[in-house]
């Protein structure tokens, strides 16, 4: 009997299409997950069915579609001030979306230009750095987001501020790691051989180097950023009203949990499944990306 | 005689580690000439890496210091020079090949791309002339298809193949220095033949002066022109490499050119040096070589051998030799 390599794969994996998505599909619902919620906080504007802000007040209350006494003239029903949960939902993917990414990105590049400088340089930069990273990573980050919102006034740039003002050191943290291991490695001493600089060896050599730890860590991060902006909007301390975030949505809704579980149900969802999907894509990258993971 | 592109005088490097103060290189002269091979040999640990990364400059830091002594390169003192004229002379002037091809390539870049790294480093070229200097780079190495090679990323390499890559880095800005070390242990014997027999090729072709270092003695008889003989910091003995094999002085040499082994002699226990390096935390006072010496004389545990010239090119550290 020949056994050959490629039989052996097929058979082990089941090497057919279908097989094939039922495999990744720890990867495939996540990405269609935030797929369908980039294009819905995309085009808000466009396919929701009421303004965010439009109230409608013989109508408030009204349960979702499906349960007696609703109608589809609101799918997932109204609040305490007739305003469509559906279409609040919507815009609200935008604030989630946009405020979580917008301090994501910060916090990853700040993170990794002090990790690497802090890994690479070493002696005093590093003394320094790695000081600062622990005085941010001692801070309560809740009370420091309160803290700020409260000095500086609720708004889109101090949601953004409170949430990357502290986070950027988890980051610095893990890349220094990073930084010190390759700072050691031959193809840096190579590069700097052949005349590299300091600055040159950080950019070309060592920050690719890093790129899969990175971004792995941010699709992890999505779930907790979102999470946090939710939290913040939860307590008040997010965007201001009436700009719906799923945070507040959730809050509106909480006195009324027993007569119209809708209005935070619904939010909270969402979150839930947000955060989920988050996880589960950055567990599906790290196993990708790890090669003592990657399968045959 | 051709003109010295590199000498070295009373070189001294130290690491300061918790435990004190390391002198790795303890008072290191020699000189290379154009078109010349000089080899450094020695046992692991004896500091001949760390003389090639002092001339270099590139010492691990922080606690790599290089306390005295001069590097000339082509009349210059390049320990004067600043962190950023250093720079310049890197690649250009002086190159070092390093010991594993496996991990000196950047698995993230093509082949082409580190070549051009290199290049463009120390040039202001335009892509196509770059190009050309890669192909030219590798050409000079006798790596197969440069065309195609320069697409291609380590991974899709063979080792060998590898170390001739990092050789084609080393040598594309056609530097007056190249530093090789120990650049064919990580290589099997017959890939080892092929690759020394390129470095004869690459001095013919563009007159480098080339250091060797080496543990072994075969490679050193293969392509070096003088040698030197390193042990505990120190070069103990330097010679011409004919003169080194059929008369060596120092008995550490004799005893090093004695447990190569060799083809003629049969069923014969090879011979070994007793003993270990001495810890360079410690270095025995004397000679340093005098706790493993079979000739040691009292002399030899009091003061430390001054070195005797025999001729121009033989330098000798040891009391038995006058």
């Amino acid at each position: 009997m020949v056994l050959s390599v490629e039989k052996l794969k097929r058979k082990r994996r089941g090497n057919t299409r279908w097989g094939n998505i039922a495999r990744n599909l720890g990867m495939i619902l996540p990405a269609l997950i935030f797929a369908l919620l980039f294009f819905t906080a995309i085009f808000a504007n466009l396919i929701a069915p009421y303004p965010y802000d439009e109230t409608n007040l013989p109508q408030r209350r009204m349960p979702p579609a499906w349960v007696e006494g609703g109608s589809t003239d609101h799918f997932l029903g109204t609040d305490t001030l007739g305003r469509d949960v559906l279409s609040r939902a919507m815009f609200g993917a935008q604030v989630s979306l946009s405020v979580s990414l917008l301090a994501i990105v910060i916090t990853a590049v700040v993170g990794t230009i002090l990790g690497i400088m802090s890994g690479y340089m070493g002696g005093r930069v590093d003394a320094f750095i790695m000081r600062v990273v622990d005085i941010a990573l001692a801070f309560p980050g809740l009370l420091v987001a309160i803290l700020l919102a409260v000095s500086i006034g609720p708004g889109f740039f101090t949601v953004v501020f409170a949430l990357s003002v502290l986070a950027w050191a988890g980051y610095a943290r893990v890349i220094r790691g990073e930084a010190l291991r390759l700072r050691n490695s031959d193809f840096v001493l190579q590069a700097q051989i052949v005349g590299a600089s300091p600055f040159r060896i950080m950019l070309r050599h060592i920050f690719p180097n890093i790129m899969n730890v990175l971004i792995i860590g941010i699709t992890l991060n999505i779930g907790t950023f979102i999470l946090a902006e939710a939290g913040m909007s939860y307590l008040g301390i997010g965007i201001p009203p009436p700009r719906p975030s799923w945070g507040s949505m959730v809050a509106d809704g909480r006195n009324d949990l027993d007569s119209a579980w809708w209005i935070s149900t619904f939010p909270g969802i969402l979150i839930g499944l947000v955060v989920l999907s988050g996880n589960f894509l950055g567990d599906w990258l790290r196993d990708k990306m790890d090669p003592r993971l990657r399968q045959l | 005689m051709s003109n010295v592109v590199l000498q070295v005088e009373n070189l001294h490097t130290s690491f300061f580690t918790r435990l004190g103060e390391v002198k790795a290189v303890d008072g290191v002269s020699f000189y290379v000439r154009e078109g010349e091979t000089f080899g450094i040999v020695g046992e692991s640990g004896c500091g001949k890496s760390v003389t090639g990364l002092s001339i270099m400059r590139l010492l691990p830091e922080p606690g790599g210091e290089i306390i005295e002594g001069k590097i000339i390169l082509e009349g210059k003192n390049i320990l004067e020079l600043s962190k950023k004229a250093m720079r310049a002379y890197r690649g250009k002037m002086i190159s070092m090949i390093l010991q594993d091809p496996m991990s000196s390539l950047n698995p993230v870049y093509t082949i082409g791309d580190q070549i051009s790294e290199a290049v463009k480093l120390h040039q202001d070229l335009p892509d196509n002339m770059v190009e050309a200097e890669v192909v030219s780079a590798l050409r000079l190495l006798r790596i197969p298809d440069p065309e195609i090679r320069t697409k291609e990323y380590p991974f899709q390499l063979s080792g060998g193949m590898r170390q001739r890559v990092v050789g084609s880095i080393a040598m594309s800005c056609r530097p007056r220095l190249l530093i090789a070390d120990e650049p064919t242990t990580a290589l099997d014997a017959t890939i080892q033949a092929q690759y020394l027999a390129l470095f004869d090729d690459i001095q013919a072709k563009t007159n480098v002066a080339i250091i060797f270092i080496t543990h072994d003695f075969g490679v050193v008889s293969r392509i070096c022109d003088r040698v030197g003989v390193m042990y505990a910091g120190k070069i103990l003995e330097a010679a011409p490499t004919r003169d080194i094999f059929k008369a060596p002085k120092h008995p550490y040499t004799k005893a090093l050119i004695d447990s190569v082994p060799r083809l003629e002699v049969k069923d014969e226990r090879l011979y070994s040096i007793e003993g270990q390096p001495p810890s360079m935390f410690r270095l025995p006072p004397g000679c340093r070589f005098r706790p493993r010496c079979p000739v040691a004389m009292d002399i030899c545990g009091e003061q430390e051998p001054p070195e005797v010239k025999l001729n121009e090119d033989h330098a000798v550290s040891c009391w038995r030799v006058k």
